[in-house]
């Protein structure tokens, strides 16, 4: 117990990435997420163990990292990842999240699950079969959802010979079609590795002196973390009003609720949507003490300086900076389930702490992933299809688009008879 | 120009399940939170605690005991329950103690099976609960890395891993219909470091379990197991005092403990920090050839 590194101490300090991957069958996306926590230490002996026991009995060299990270019977029986898996690892500057998705095109869905959380995408590329129609897919659905930091890892250098030519190309041509993709405030970045050996992963390695940019752990520790989250745009969902009406607290009326992006002060002027009430800052409550200002994404208790009717699923925003509040929305929709979206259909969509009844009024267009084309007026929408949509609400909403705002343009679609999740909406 | 705001990974954590557990209490008729008395819980109590300041829990604590934790987490949970005004209710499978299961006469999978899963499932029915929250962990168990925050369970409470709901950014689907439920998990995205390094942080109380001590304790291949009560001993085996405490907590007969001098909880956090061996390795129910998957698709918590 003498040599303890005192980084891990002061790890309390250190900031949060999360980030996601995506990468097709054969990438190596297991076997780089797995060398990821290997030279991290972000994984322990006996996991570690038993893994390389399975890999002993199978013979193929490097299994164990891809058998680190699969996590159902089914996936190991047949050798592939079926859903979306979190993992955990810290170095001493960072905490990481990864948001583990299954590349194939079936799961869609999935991936677009996994970069709604997400600040960074690695897009996997095998250096032998260069950009490929997925790439496209996983570069079209990262910028959809708003993900601000690309990386594309150009993997299986191990099998080219550590060839700069090509890395070249493979960057061209990703950065030839890229260019309708880019975002706001987006960059992009090429890393040549070696999951299976290592290379410009964790450590640079000696096969690529050629390459001078970043590894690919020093891009994930330095990437900002707060991109996804909008700084300027006061915006407060109400999700819970709390009343404890006990003797010391007979008079407290508190809005809880998360801010889900910009900053507030106490005596702000504030109005509250869609009644459009209007009051002040009175009180930030916090378990700690009351705060004179809090910001996203910090959940926190307001009190008014009016007593004011506010109920779950209303937004409290600054009176001059506030958000559109529609009836009728225009939004792109991931479709989830088996049973397609269809114009003229009613269902349930989650937004912020609203649920409210929506009607598909049109159905505009159909958005290949693959070829980036536009199908105009499709019958229907089906699992893992991705389209622009009408909708009508049965009430306003608070909303703004989601290209400026991830938390308030957002929102899941719910069918009311079955209750599941089957569409995820990005407000335009 | 507005000065830089940003949160540290705890408070972020932190954040995030305040908001998940304000969404539990925002949607659901009737929620619980599930106390296990360990670490995981005790951060996720403490959560629940400021989430809903200045006013009290606004859910019930429910304990599923089976009767064979350790002497030191009852006197915890009841001095503690109290300690923070909680309601607390606790659940046993009484039938089954009463015919004297024990994971030496039943075998692990089906003691398990009987005080925990069919425990827990009773205590939810006989609650009426339709969401229970649980202090489990992403990265404890590779099935646990599947699990939603939000996690359907059908009218027999059971998971079905392959159809689980998409659960997008942070919003939640909280609907259900009569006699299914949810189960969520506030502190699914922390790992066990976090919980340390919180709970040394905000003073969390924890059971003393967790600090070292001499203890009398029997080994059992790689295990540490205590071994203050013969019923817990095989043929044999004979207790000697080590020097040692637990990383998890769970029942007695089945819960192994590590060698350690950490008696500080600066000297468990150091000693987090540099342990080489994952904590589920001295849980007993995790090695048989029932995996977690297999318990959790039943029901298991």
């Amino acid at each position: 117990m003498s040599t303890i590194d005192k980084t891990l101490f002061n790890a309390v300090e250190t900031e949060l990435l999360r980030f996601t991957t995506a990468g097709s069958v054969d990438d190596g996306k297991s076997t780089l997420i797995g060398r990821l926590l290997v030279d991290t230490k972000g994984v322990f002996e006996d996991q570690l163990d038993a893994a390389k026991s399975v890999e002993d009995k199978k013979g193929a060299k490097g299994a164990h990292l891809a058998l680190l990270t699969d996590g159902l019977q089914a996936e190991r029986e047949q050798g592939i990842t079926i859903d979306v898996a979190y993992r955990y690892f810290a170095t001493p500057k960072r905490k990481f999240i990864i948001a583990d998705t299954p590349g194939h095109e079936q799961y869609t869905r999935n991936m677009v699950t996994g970069a709604s959380t997400a600040n960074l995408a690695i897009i996997l590329i095998d250096a032998r079969k260069g950009v490929l129609t997925q790439s496209r897919r996983h570069a079209y659905i990262s910028r959809l959802l708003g993900i601000p930091h690309l990386v594309v890892a150009i993997n299986k250098m191990d099998l080219v010979d550590y060839s700069e030519e090509v890395y070249d190309k493979i960057r061209q041509d990703f950065t030839d079609f890229h260019g309708k993709l880019s975002i706001p405030g987006g960059d992009i970045t090429f890393i040549p590795i070696s999951a299976l050996e290592g290379d410009m992963v964790v450590e640079r390695g000696s096969n690529m002196p050629w390459y001078e940019g970043p590894t690919l752990l020093e891009k994930l520790e330095s990437a900002p973390v707060e991109g996804k989250i909008n700084a300027e745009d006061f915006r407060f969902p109400v999700q819970y009003v709390s009343r404890p009406q006990t003797e010391e607290l007979h008079d407290f009326r508190g809005y809880m609720g998360r801010i889900e992006s910009g900053s507030v002060k106490v005596g702000d002027a504030i109005t509250v949507l869609p009644s459009g009430l209007t009051s002040k800052i009175k009180e930030i409550v916090t378990w700690e003490g009351n705060l004179k200002e809090a910001w996203a994404p910090m959940s926190v208790t307001l009190t008014l300086a009016d007593e004011r009717d506010i109920s779950r699923g209303d937004m409290i925003v600054h009176t001059d900076n506030q958000p559109r509040v529609e009836k009728e929305i225009t939004t792109m929709i991931c479709w989830m389930h088996e049973t397609p979206l269809q114009p003229g259909k009613k269902y349930l969509i989650k937004h912020a702490t609203n649920t409210v009844k929506a009607m598909v009024t049109s159905l505009v267009e159909r958005v290949d992933v693959n070829t980036l084309e536009h199908i105009a007026a499709p019958a229907e929408l089906k699992m893992n299809e991705i389209g622009k949509v009408s909708l009508k609400l049965l009430k306003p909403i608070a909303c703004d688009a989601y290209a400026d705002n991830r938390a308030t343009g957002g929102f899941i679609v719910i069918d009311d008879f079955t209750n599941m999740t089957v569409g995820a909406g990005m407000i335009q | 120009m507005t000065t830089k705001k940003t949160l540290t990974h705890l408070q972020t954590l932190e954040a995030e399940s305040i908001h998940i557990m304000r969404e539990v209490v925002a949607e659901f008729r009737n929620p619980v939170m599930l106390y296990s008395i360990g670490k995981d819980s005790s951060v996720m109590l403490h959560l629940a605690r400021k989430a809903f300041a200045p006013g009290p829990l606004p859910f019930s604590l429910l304990h599923v005991d089976t009767g064979y934790k350790f002497k030191e987490m009852y006197e915890f949970r009841d001095w503690y329950a109290k300690e923070i005004g909680a309601k607390l209710i606790v659940h046993r499978n009484e039938e089954a103690i009463a015919q004297g299961a024990h994971p030496l006469k039943l075998g692990v999978a089906r003691c398990c099976g009987a005080l925990k899963t069919k425990a827990l499932l009773d205590a939810l029915e006989a609650g009426g609960y339709d969401a229970a929250m649980g202090g489990a962990r992403r990265d404890e168990e590779r099935s646990r890395a599947k699990e939603r925050i939000f996690s359907f369970r059908d009218e027999f409470g059971q998971w079905d891993p392959k159809s689980q709901r998409p659960e997008l950014w942070d919003l939640y689907n909280c609907r259900v219909h009569e006699g299914e439920s949810i189960r969520v998990f506030p502190i699914s995205n922390w790992t066990e470091m976090d919980i340390w390094q919180y709970i040394k942080l905000e003073n969390i109380p924890i059971v003393p379990l967790y600090y070292a001590k001499e203890r009398p304790m029997v080994k059992r291949g790689n295990m540490l197991i205590p071994g203050d009560d013969p019923a817990n001993l095989k043929e044999g085996e004979v207790a000697e005092n080590v020097m040692c405490r637990f990383r998890t907590l769970g029942c007695s007969p089945c819960t192994g403990a590590v060698y350690s001098d950490a008696t500080t909880i600066e000297e468990i956090v150091a000693e987090s920090a540099i342990a080489t061996r994952s904590e589920r390795e001295t849980r007993i129910i995790d090695h048989g050839s029932n995996s977690m998957e297999d318990k959790k698709k039943e029901g298991y918590f």
